[in-house]
C-alpha cells in the first residue's frame, strides 16, 4: 500500500456541487494504492503559490485508476484549483499520511462523524466499510448537504445542522445522541477543531475507540520539515519528545493519544 | 567532465547538497530521491539533549517563499546517531551533521558523542537561542562567535564548518571571526527573519510571530553576501538560500562558493537537487566547462 511519488495527474473531470465547494476527479498512478483517509499534496501552477496544498482522498475509483479530490475554495492554491478543466494536467505528491485503519474496525458498530469540508475523506472510509455497521453522522451549517446523497450508498445517514434546517439542530454529536439505538465501537472522524475535540472527550467519556483527523500548516508533507506537528501525550516513537508530524504519523490519530 | 569539488580535505562527487532543516535526515525523502547522487546529506540541526521545538503554526508561505518557525525541534544526539546516522551509513554520499546549541557547552556535548561516528564534518548553526547571553543568537556578534568556533574546533574531530546568520549588519565580520578561530570552511547563508500577519483574523501567522524567511526571493541577498565573504575569507564557501535550479546553483558558484545548498525547494519539488545537478552538468556541457572549479569565484 505504500506509494510515493510526485504524479503527473490528468483531469478527468470537474464540478462545482456547491457553493464554494468542488469535486475534481485526477487519473494518477497511486490512485489504486491509496488508501481511506490518506490525503495527498496539490501543487499550484502559478509561482506566488510554492507550497503544495494538503487535500484528502475523498474516494477512489481503482477501476479507472483514479481519485476523488472535494475541496472548498479557500485562497489562492484552491481557486487556482477550481479553474481545472477535462484532460489538464496537475502535479501531486501522492500518497501522504497513515488513513484510518479500516481492516482493524470490521465487525463492530461504526459510526463515521464528518463537519463541513471534513466530510470528503469519510465518503471513501464509508465505501472501504461497505457491508458493515456503519453509521454516517454528517454535519453541515444549513440545508446544502453536499455528498450526503452518496453516503447512502454504503451507510445509514443521520443529518445535523447548525441553523436546524436539516436533520437535528446542533452538531454532529448532537445527532449521535439523538440516535439511542447506535451504539458505537469505534468512531472515525474528520472535521473542525472544536468537533474533533468534543468527539474526543465524548469518547473517552464513553469508553469508546476514536479516531480522529487533523489538519495543520504543512511544508513538506512527508516528515521532513516538522512544519505539522500536534502536541502527544507520551513522547512519540519517532520525535522523541511529546509532538507528532501530522502529515506522516496522522493524520489520522488515536484521539487518546494527542492532546488537543 | 569533473564535478568533483574538495571542503577541508573532504571530496564531494558533486557540490550539492540538502541545507538542513529541509530534508530531515534524508529518511523522509529516500523514496523520492536517489541519495547516492548527492554530493551530501547535510541533516536536520541535532542537539545534546531532544527538543520540542515551538509551538504551531510553524511555516506560512510567502511571497516568493515560506517562512518557518520549527524551533529545532530534534530527537537529541544519541537517537540521531543511533537511527538516522545509521540509516546513513548506507548510501554513498558524505554526510555533514548540523548541530545545534543554546550554551557551548550544549554544542561541544554534542560533538563529542558526534566525534566518532560516521558523519564526515559538522556544520555548526549559530542562529540558536543563546540562553547565557540573553537569548542572543551566537552568530550575531563576532567576539562570540569566535569563542564558540575556537571552544568547538579544540574539541571537534571532524572539519567544522559555522554556518553564517544573514541576520547582521556586516556578513563579512562573521566570516573573518570563523575564520580567525579556525573554522574549516563557512555556509551561508540561514534564513532571513521576517513576519506575517493575517490581516483578517489580525494575527500573527505563526504561533511564534517571527519566522525565518527563505525561498527564491532571497537568493539575491544570498548571492550578495557570498560574494563579500569569498572576498574576505579564504576558507571555503557552501552557499544557500533560494537555489531552485542549477543556474541559480552556478550563480552561487561564480559568486565564490566551492559548493551549494538545496532547501526550501525540497518542498517545493522533490527532486529539486537531482534537477540542480542535472541543470549544472547541463551548463557545463553548453559552455565547455570540464572542471567544475574553473567556475568558482570566476567574476
Ligand atoms: C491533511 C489535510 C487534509 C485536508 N483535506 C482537505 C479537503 O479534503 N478539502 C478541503 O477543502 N481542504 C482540505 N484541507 C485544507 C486545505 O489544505 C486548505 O484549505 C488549502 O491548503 C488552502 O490553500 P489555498 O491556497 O486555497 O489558501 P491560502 O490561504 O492562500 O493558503 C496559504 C497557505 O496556507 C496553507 N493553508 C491554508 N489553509 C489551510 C488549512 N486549513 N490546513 C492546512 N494548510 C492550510 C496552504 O496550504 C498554503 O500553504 C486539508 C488540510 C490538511 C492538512
Ligand atoms: C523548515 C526549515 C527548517 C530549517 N532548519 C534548519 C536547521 O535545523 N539548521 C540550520 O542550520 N538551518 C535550518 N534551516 C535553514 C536552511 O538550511 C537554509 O539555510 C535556508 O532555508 C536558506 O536556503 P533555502 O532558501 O534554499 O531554503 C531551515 C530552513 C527551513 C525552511
Ligand atoms: S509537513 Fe513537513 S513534517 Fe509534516
Amino acid at each position: 500500500m505504500f506509494y510515493r511519488n510526485v504524479d503527473e495527474g490528468k483531469v478527468i473531470s470537474q464540478e462545482e456541487i456547491s457553493d464554494g465547494i468542488f469535486s475534481l476527479w485526477i487519473k494518477n498512478e497511486g490512485a489504486n494504492e491509496a488508501g481511506a483517509g490518506q490525503f495527498v499534496g496539490v501543487y499550484p501552477k502559478d509561482k506566488s503559490t510554492l507550497l503544495m496544498r494538503p487535500i484528502s482522498i475523498c474516494e477512489t475509483d481503482k477501476e479507472a485508476g483514479s481519485m476523488r479530490l472535494v475541496y472548498r475554495v479557500a485562497g489562492k492554491g484552491t481557486k487556482e484549483f477550481s479553474s481545472l478543466k477535462k484532460d489538464d494536467t496537475v502535479k501531486i505528491l501522492a500518497n501522504l499520511g497513515n488513513g484510518f485503519p479500516v481492516d482493524e474496525v470490521k465487525g463492530k458498530c461504526i459510526v463515521l462523524m464528518g463537519g463541513g469540508i471534513g466530510i470528503p475523506p469519510m465518503l471513501g472510509t464509508a465505501k472501504a466499510l461497505f457491508g458493515e455497521d456503519v453509521h454516517s453522522y454528517l454535519g453541515y451549517r444549513n440545508n446544502d448537504t453536499f455528498l450526503s446523497d452518496e453516503f447512502l450508498k454504503y451507510s445509514k445517514v443521520y443529518l445535523a445542522s447548525e441553523d436546524g434546517s436539516v436533520g437535528v439542530k446542533g452538531n454532529v454529536l448532537d445527532a449521535l445522541r439523538a440516535s439511542i439505538n447506535v451504539k458505537p465501537d469505534v468512531i472515525m472522524a474528520c472535521g473542525p477543531m472544536p468537533m474533533l475535540r468534543a468527539i474526543k472527550k465524548y469518547a473517552e467519556e464513553n469508553n469508546i475507540k476514536a479516531y480522529i483527523s487533523l489538519e495543520e500548516r504543512m511544508a513538506c508533507g512527508v516528515g521532513a520539515c516538522l512544519g505539522c506537528v500536534c502536541k502527544t501525550v507520551k513522547k512519540d516513537d519517532h520525535s522523541h519528545v511529546n509532538n507528532t508530524r501530522i502529515c506522516t504519523e496522522g493524520p489520522v490519530f488515536d484521539a487518546t493519544e494527542v492532546d488537543i | 567532465m569533473n564535478t568533483k569539488v574538495t571542503i577541508a580535505g573532504v571530496e564531494f562527487k558533486n557540490p550539492v547538497m540538502s541545507a538542513s532543516g529541509t530534508f530531515g535526515s534524508g529518511m523522509e525523502y529516500a523514496s523520492l530521491v536517489d541519495l547516492n547522487k548527492l554530493g551530501a546529506v547535510v541533516t536536520k540541526g541535532v542537539s545534546n539533549i531532544p527538543w520540542e521545538g515551538n509551538p504551531t503554526p510553524r511555516v506560512a508561505e510567502v511571497y516568493g517563499g515560506m517562512l518557518n518557525a520549527i524551533g529545532l525541534q530534534n530527537p537529541g544526539v544519541d537517537v540521531f546517531i543511533e537511527r538516522d546516522l545509521s540509516f546513513l551509513s548506507k548510501y554513498d554520499t558524505n554526510v555533514i551533521v548540523n548541530v545545534c546549541g543554546k550554551s557551548v557547552e550544549d554544542y561541544i556535548e554534542a560533538v563529542e558523542r558526534l566525534n566518532d561516528t560516521n558523519a564526515d564534518m559538522f556544520e555548526i548553526n549559530v542562529s540558536c537561542p543563546n540562553v547565557k547571553e540573553g537569548a542572543i543568537a551566537f552568530g550575531q556578534k563576532a567576539d562570540a562567535l569566535f569563542n564558540i568556533t575556537d571552544k568547538i574546533k579544540k574539541v571537534s574531530k571532524k572539519p567544522i564548518i559555522m554556518k553564517l546568520s544573514p541576520n547582521v549588519t556586516d556578513i563579512t565580520e562573521m566570516a573573518k571571526a570563523a575564520e580567525a578561530a579556525g573554522s574549516d570552511a563557512i555556509s551561508l547563508i540561514n534564513t532571513i527573519t521576517g513576519m506575517k500577519i493575517d490581516i483578517e483574523r489580525r494575527k500573527f501567522v505563526l504561533a511564534n510571530k517571527t519566522g525565518g524567511m527563505s525561498g527564491p526571493a532571497i537568493k539575491p541577498v544570498a548571492v550578495r553576501m557570498v560574494y563579500q565573504c569569498a572576498n574576505a575569507v579564504k576558507i571555503p564557501i557552501i552557499g544557500m538560500g533560494g537555489i531552485m535550479t542549477g543556474e541559480d546553483a552556478v550563480e552561487f558558484l561564480m559568486a565564490g562558493a566551492t559548493a551549494v545548498a538545496v532547501g526550501a525547494a525540497n518542498f517545493i519539488n522533490p527532486s529539486a537537487m537531482i534537477d540542480v545537478i542535472d541543470g549544472i552538468d547541463n551548463y557545463m556541457r553548453k559552455h565547455n566547462v570540464s572542471d567544475i572549479n574553473e567556475i568558482i569565484a570566476c567574476v
